[in-house]
């Protein structure tokens, strides 16, 4: 707990300190401790690197605090495409390689080199379905990537994703209790954060990453 | 090789929310039933906290026969397929979908069984859409009230009376067909937020209920209360508050000694002899074939099982699938038009993480048929609900109202003030059936076994169209009259597979119109009762399950009381 609200301390005296509203990532690359890369078992490198760089597009690291990066969304997708999403492990080595080859097509170079500002207008043209070479259609793939990253931002940590509860702390999710009081479900009332995966509780102990399962 | 087993009195065909009710009169009675249930057994470890395993992967901890098995869709005969989706509506267990189901234990209103007469009583029988093939039910509200009465006490239901032999208190729904006594509990508990919309609803001139549930809201049957952790919404139990026939009525029926559960018991067809009379059912299990011989063959699964697994079964004596001489299976199907929802977003939070989808605040009074109708073009209405039920990824999915992009800084920020400052109205509306809305058997697609999944054929027609934007306007009505600083509609979208899935197999007098007689049984084969929503010929405009397990009880009892007719 500690060191994600330290970020977030040191965010907010990034900010006061000038470094408004549009923090470049750079200058949050100062305040934010550095993060260990998750260790991808079923994409490429090259594959991984497209991907983190689309999922910090999707959900940034801002002046809001961390993004889809820290919280490992890429990690919960490669993870996931052994077992429940592994019906679209195909759609994504064959979309990243199609995005990366766009870029190259739109601006000369890797999507993993561009600036943000670049990325977010590539993401844009697959998102509207403009981009060329994909293999159904640009947005279909645009929205697995989009439907996925929200589930590893935001689904319980033990999925490889959520890292840190940085998805459920983003929006102000206080976590799971099996038991809860009255004034816990009051309007006005602003429970303690309980950071703990429902797979830690002794009860539920499982490895959910070899149950296997489906993908909505 | 097929494996013939000793024969029973009566197999049937599902252990859900339906033959998992009507499995105990039966053995209580001294009938001995084998209960065939495609899932297993599952327990209070299978019970997770985990969004994402009860919401959005099909719950991967159950035997996957339902996800096998997804119907296909497509508006009409002449229009392409929409692209398959990859989730059942439904699963598969001991118990079923009551494992997971938000146990909203309504009764359906006495309008809905009268439909027909009631509309033309009032307004004319013009009033009854062109194309639609409604008819009253065979029965009543009133015949149907002692086995709602039955369930709500032997499962457990919560909630506050509205109407006690005529007695009307508005703590409960003052709309309600009159009931002979009190549920055996208390409501869920009310919360901030639901009394922020229950004061809205009586600013309006509205009556606020909360919402019978088969949920524990005391101790119980030696089971303990709800805990209101915030995951029942396709969440089973873990302290198994939630009354369903896993922990109710099919233990029950166990201890009698008269019901033999199978577990992952795949059945494939419906057999018949000579005569045209079920003899019993093909099944199977673990990579053998097995023949259940039976007197008597309940086939209890839900709609689109039901039909399939009638049309699967042709024979010489039903050369178009079983009970289908008359051209009536898979006619008369209904969804609720439950999407074409409402969406409010308020100035502040709401706090809904924890609670459940039966804990809210709702409205009849656009409901059935409870208003006037007199100067509307179209019949029914919806009733209407709000709820203290939301989780992580839920949230974040949230509709941004037209305020932000889908993605990146902006829809971060978005996000992060108003995930937990918007909630969704839920309006269950009256759908009607129709000449082209049905369902048969897809000529191409097929299950992992090779035989033809359900293909729905089916589109909102007018009459449900139209009371579609008639509730959207109210409803939100009632969510800025609590202070929502806009609103959105939910598109009414496609008529698609359904957790409120009806007709089917409907129940009626005249076998020209109708799959089953007034008691459940086929009007073709008289030892095949059939349970589920698949009999019901109105949708009504609340949750079905309660009036599935009455229905069940009430065949069950039937078969009790005329064993030797029906057996012989």
């Amino acid at each position: 707990m500690a060191s994600f609200l330290s970020r977030r301390e040191m965010l907010k005296r990034a900010a006061a300190a000038g470094m408004t509203s549009a923090v470049p990532a750079q200058a949050l690359a100062q305040v934010l401790p550095e993060r260990a890369r998750d260790q991808f078992e079923n994409l490429s490198n090259t594959e991984s690197e497209i991907l983190e760089a689309v999922v910090s597009r999707l959900i940034p690291t801002d002046e809001n605090g961390p993004g889809a990066l820290e919280a490992g969304a890429a990690n919960y997708i490669d993870k996931g495409l052994a077992n429940a999403l592994s019906q679209s492990h195909a759609a994504y080595s064959v979309g990243l390689a199609a995005l990366d080859s766009y870029a190259d097509q739109v601006t000369g170079r890797g999507f993993v080199t561009l600036e943000p500002s670049e990325q977010d207008s590539l993401l844009e043209d697959l998102e509207q379905n403009r981009a060329a070479g994909f293999d159904s259609d640009s947005a279909t793939f645009f929205n697995l990537m989009l439907r996925h990253t929200i589930e590893g931002t935001f689904s319980d940590p033990a999925y490889g994703g959520n890292q840190d509860f940085i998805g459920w702390e983003m929006i102000g999710y206080p976590g799971i209790r099996l038991g809860v009081t009255v004034e816990q479900q009051q309007m006005d009332h602003f429970p303690e954060m309980t950071r703990v995966s429902a797979h830690d509780l002794p009860m539920f102990d499982i490895n959910i990453l070899e149950e296997g399962g489906n993908d909505d | 090789m097929t494996i013939r087993l000793p024969g029973t009195d009566v197999v049937s065909i599902g252990l859900g929310g339906a033959g998992g009710v009507a499995v105990l009169p039966l053995t209580e009675a001294g009938i001995d039933v084998v209960g065939l249930e495609a899932g297993r057994w599952m327990s209070p470890r299978d019970f997770a906290p985990d969004e994402l395993r009860n919401n959005y992967r099909g719950w991967p901890q159950s035997v996957q026969k339902a996800n096998r098995e997804v119907p296909v869709h497509r508006p009409n005969d002449h229009s392409p397929e929409f692209p398959r989706d990859n989730l059942h509506p439904m699963m598969n267990a001991v118990g079923g979908t009551t494992l997971h189901y938000y146990a909203r234990s309504y009764r359906l209103h006495p309008w809905d069984f009268r439909v027909v007469s009631e509309t033309t009583r009032r307004y004319g029988g013009d009033r009854i859409p062109r194309g639609s093939t409604v008819e009253d039910w065979p029965l009543t509200y009133a015949d149907l009230e002692p086995f709602y009465d039955r369930l709500e006490y032997e499962l457990g239901v919560g909630g506050f009376a509205g109407n006690v032999n005529g007695n009307i208190d508005p703590r409960g729904n003052i709309f309600e067909g009159p009931r002979a006594r009190d549920y055996p509990m208390p409501p869920l508990r009310s919360t901030k937020f639901t009394e922020m919309m229950a004061d809205a609803a009586r600013r309006l001139g509205y009556n606020p209920f909360p919402s019978p549930a088969a949920i524990n809201t005391q101790a119980h049957n030696n089971r303990p209360a709800c805990q209101y952790h915030g995951f029942c919404n396709r969440g089973g139990c873990h302290i198994e508050a939630k009354n369903s026939t896993a922990v109710t009525t099919i233990p029950k029926a166990q201890a009698t000694g008269n019901l033999k559960v199978v577990t992952e018991a795949h059945v494939t067809k419906i057999i018949v002899n000579a005569e045209g009379r079920a003899s019993g059912v093909e099944y199977l299990k673990d990579g053998e074939t097995y023949i259940q011989p039976a007197e008597v063959v309940l086939l209890a699964g839900y709609t689109y099982e039901n039909t399939r697994l009638l049309l699967s079964s042709n024979s010489n004596a039903y050369p178009s699938g079983l009970s289908n001489n008359h051209d009536q299976v898979g006619r008369h199907y209904m969804t609720h038009a439950q999407r074409g929802g409402v969406l409010g977003l308020f100035p502040h939070r709401l706090n809904r993480w924890y609670g459940l989808p039966a804990q809210g605040s709702g409205i009849d009074e656009w409901a059935d048929d409870n208003f006037d109708h007199t100067d509307y073009d179209f019949i029914g209405g919806a009733h209407f609900w709000v709820a203290q039920d939301s989780r992580p990824i839920l949230a974040a999915r949230m509709n941004t109202f037209g305020r932000a992009p889908r993605w990146g800084s902006a829809w971060k920020g978005f996000v992060m003030e108003n995930a937990d400052r918007w909630v969704g109205g839920h309006l269950q509306k009256t759908t009607l059936p129709y000449e082209g809305n049905y369902l048969d058997l897809h000529p191409t697609i097929k299950d992992p076994l090779g035989f033809p999944v359900c293909r729905i054929t089916a589109e909102y027609k007018d009459n449900e169209k139209k009371l579609a934007s008639f509730t959207q306007e109210k409803m939100e009505q009632w969510f800025r009259e609590a202070g929502a600083i806009d609103t959105f509609r939910m598109p009414l979208g496609p008529m698609g597979p359904s957790t409120h899935a009806y007709g089917g197999t409907r129940m009626g007098e005249d076998p020209d119109t109708n799959v089953v007689n007034q008691w459940g049984f086929s009007h073709e084969v008289p030892n095949l009762g059939i349970l589920g929503a698949s009999v019901m010929g109105t949708s009504g405009a609340r949750n079905p399950t309660l009036t599935v397990q009455a229905l069940a009880w009430r065949t069950a009892q039937h078969l009790v009381e005329n064993w030797r007719s029906i057996s012989t």
